[in-house]
């Protein structure tokens, strides 16, 4: 053991090292994000993501919009109509504002659900995949179960059975949709755990709690990015449809919940097509955004892919 | 092991996992905040008395180790409550005949879109990284991305009034014959089978092209090069059959998927199967039957599951049974 060190040449070790750290993590981040330029794919898909996150931030600076404003004069008011880019809705409010506004719902909803998901999921993961034998024999037969239940059947129940609610749509998404996360995250582990530094690093006395979030956790974090980034398209997906499906919360405005009411409202045979196709068309953009990134995330961290 | 202990033991452990789920289900059910009869009847003239006879009669009086071995009795023998709309109507029944009705729209897109996938698959792997694998790669991601009851509005809004809106017949049609009555439904199929396929496509485009391109990597492949076979021989036999293996147990992992497709697509055409079943459960807050469409959606899973376990073992012979 070297002895502690003390005084202006502790800080000063301290401070180098914590420098080299953040420079050495400058250079990762740095080759990764030039890697994302290269991809086309990976391009455009931050791009969208970009675009979406500044409306969503943006919106409430720019334009007012009460969800009772309901005006019977103004009910499905066409496009390009005085006031209206996008027309208006069955009770006469204005689409494009609904439609600004429901990004801010849809993505938090997309990012709060898969932020409980991959908490749950790198758990088991980690836990399963770092301890072995029994615990993981248990926790995979228990994420087996959770793969082959039909998840849209059982979301629609326990939302159902919970109630609409912003707050129960998050958590009934994040409950459902951790089991990829978590096989990754074991099969992940499983060859990690056999490498020589975790040996050398238990070999001078390290506890599991250390080698766990000192060399397992960054080795899996950057692949887990992209897994988390793939699993906010589909929760945001997910949301829309349960919304669609009219177990969205009825005191905000998604883009899924735009959806069903003009699927209720009858919209098509009406003709409005200016009320469901912008709603439908931002969630396809905002996921292809999400598919593309998370995708071309992927092919740069994930090892696997590496070799070809 | 043999093949008939592994097919036993397969069995058997689906049925354990079917018999957990059920806990589930009944856990849930009862956990979940919220008083099922409150909710059911929220009138606030009724009287406690009242309310103690109603609780009486649903059996929720009793203590809850004998109201779980009542449930799951009855569930094993498809016995699963009443339905509280529909005019008390027993669940299984209900569910029984919608199920026959979404296997006619899923099974009918399944397969034509495992054929279209696999050939367009094939393609995009064959070209891969030049401008076809990208068109074709690009639009099967758009179609994965799009929400599936939105393709469906879009198809409405598009083609009304030249197809049916909705329903598997012409309401009060009188029809000559078998043939009539087939045409018909083929008529009112046509579209909804369209999205679902169109939706279900995608996915298999991606696995089957990535499947491809692992298998072309093969040794064999390499053998097969060196023999001299044309391009067209080597995908033919030697790789297109092997890069299929995996879309066996994707299919039948991904039912889920497939199932999250079929509610959607039937609520928007008002096709009468188990999706449109559980939309209108939703609606009505009709708890018994959206349990009972939930467990029979997740027992079909697990036989999906099962069969396509065994099958793999026949269909790939490096799979060894141990």
């Amino acid at each position: 053991m070297m002895p502690p060190l003390t005084g202006s040449k502790a800080e000063l070790f301290r401070t180098t090292r914590r420098r080299e750290a953040i420079v050495r993590y400058w250079k990762r981040s740095r080759k990764t994000l030039r890697l994302v330029w290269r991809s086309k794919m990976g391009m455009v898909g931050l791009m969208i993501l970009i675009a979406f996150l500044c409306i969503a931030l943006f919106t409430p600076i720019f334009v007012h919009f009460d969800r009772n404003a309901f005006n019977a004069e103004e009910i499905f008011l066409p496009a390009l109509s005085k006031h209206h880019l996008l027309g208006t809705d069955e009770v006469g409010r204005d689409v494009l504002s609904e439609l600004l506004y429901g990004s801010r719902i849809s993505l938090f909803v997309g990012v709060a659900a898969s932020a409980i998901s991959v908490l749950i999921g790198g758990s088991i993961g980690v836990f399963s995949g770092y301890y072995g034998r029994l615990a993981d024999e248990g926790l995979m037969r228990f994420t087996d179960i959770f793969l082959v239940i039909p998840q849209l059947p059982f979301m629609m129940l326990l939302a159902a059975l919970a109630g609409p609610s912003l707050q129960n749509i998050i958590i009934v998404i994040g409950a459902l949709s951790w089991p990829s996360t978590a096989r990754l995250v074991r099969s992940q582990i499983i060859t990690l755990k056999e490498r020589t530094f975790i040996e050398r690093a238990r070999s001078i006395g390290a506890g599991d709690g250390h080698i766990i979030r000192k060399h397992i956790l960054p080795n899996v974090i950057p692949l887990m990015f992209a897994n988390t980034v793939l699993i906010i398209a589909v929760a945001i997906l997910t949301e829309s449809t349960l919304a669609f499906l009219g177990l969205g919360d009825p005191l905000v405005i998604s883009w899924g919940s735009m959806l069903h009411y003009a699927f209720t409202s009858l919209a098509m045979s009406n003709g409005a097509w200016w009320y469901f196709v912008p709603p439908g068309f931002c969630i396809a953009l905002v996921i292809l955004g999400f598919t593309f990134f998370g995708y071309a995330m992927d092919e740069i961290l994930n090892p696997r892919f590496r070799r070809r | 092991m043999e093949l008939r202990t592994y097919i036993l033991r397969r069995a058997a452990t689906a049925f354990a996992v079917f018999l957990i789920i059920l806990t589930l289900n009944f856990i849930i059910f009862h956990t979940i905040p919220g008083d099922p009869i409150r909710t059911l009847f929220q009138d606030p003239r009724i009287s406690p008395e009242d309310m103690a006879q109603l609780r009486h009669g649903f059996g929720l009086d009793k203590p809850l180790m004998d109201q779980y071995l009542i449930y799951m009795k009855n569930s094993l023998t498809g016995e699963m409550g009443r339905s509280f709309s529909y005019y008390g109507d027993p669940v299984g029944d209900i569910v029984k005949e919608r199920l026959i009705n979404t296997l006619i729209l899923v099974g009918s897109a399944s397969v034509l879109a495992l054929i279209m996938g696999v050939a367009i698959g094939t393609l995009a792997a064959w070209k891969r990284n030049t401008k076809t694998d990208f068109t074709l790669l690009g639009s099967s991601l758009f179609l994965y991305s799009m929400p599936t009851f939105w393709l469906g509005m879009l198809m409405l809004f598009a083609l009304s009034g030249s197809v049916p809106s909705g329903g598997m017949y012409t309401p009060g049609a009188n029809y000559a014959g078998f043939l009539d009555r087939f045409l018909d439904l083929m008529h009112h199929l046509l579209v909804p089978m369209t999205v679902l396929t169109l939706v279900l496509f995608g996915q298999y485009v991606m696995i089957m092209r990535s499947s491809l391109i692992d298998v072309l990597s093969e040794d064999y492949i390499v053998t097969a090069n060196a023999k001299g076979l044309t391009g067209k021989n080597i995908l033919r036999h030697h790789a297109v059959p092997n890069a299929m293996l995996p879309l066996v147990t994707i299919t039948a992992i991904n039912l889920s998927f497939v199932v999250g497709g079929a509610i959607q697509t039937e609520t928007v055409f008002s096709w009468p199967g188990i999706g449109r079943l559980m939309y209108d459960a939703l609606i009505t807050r009709d708890y018994p039957i959206l349990q009972g469409c939930f467990l029979v959606l997740t027992a079909v899973a697990l036989v999906a599951n099962f069969i396509a376990d065994i099958a793999y073992v026949f269909l790939d012979p490096r799979v060894k049974v141990r």
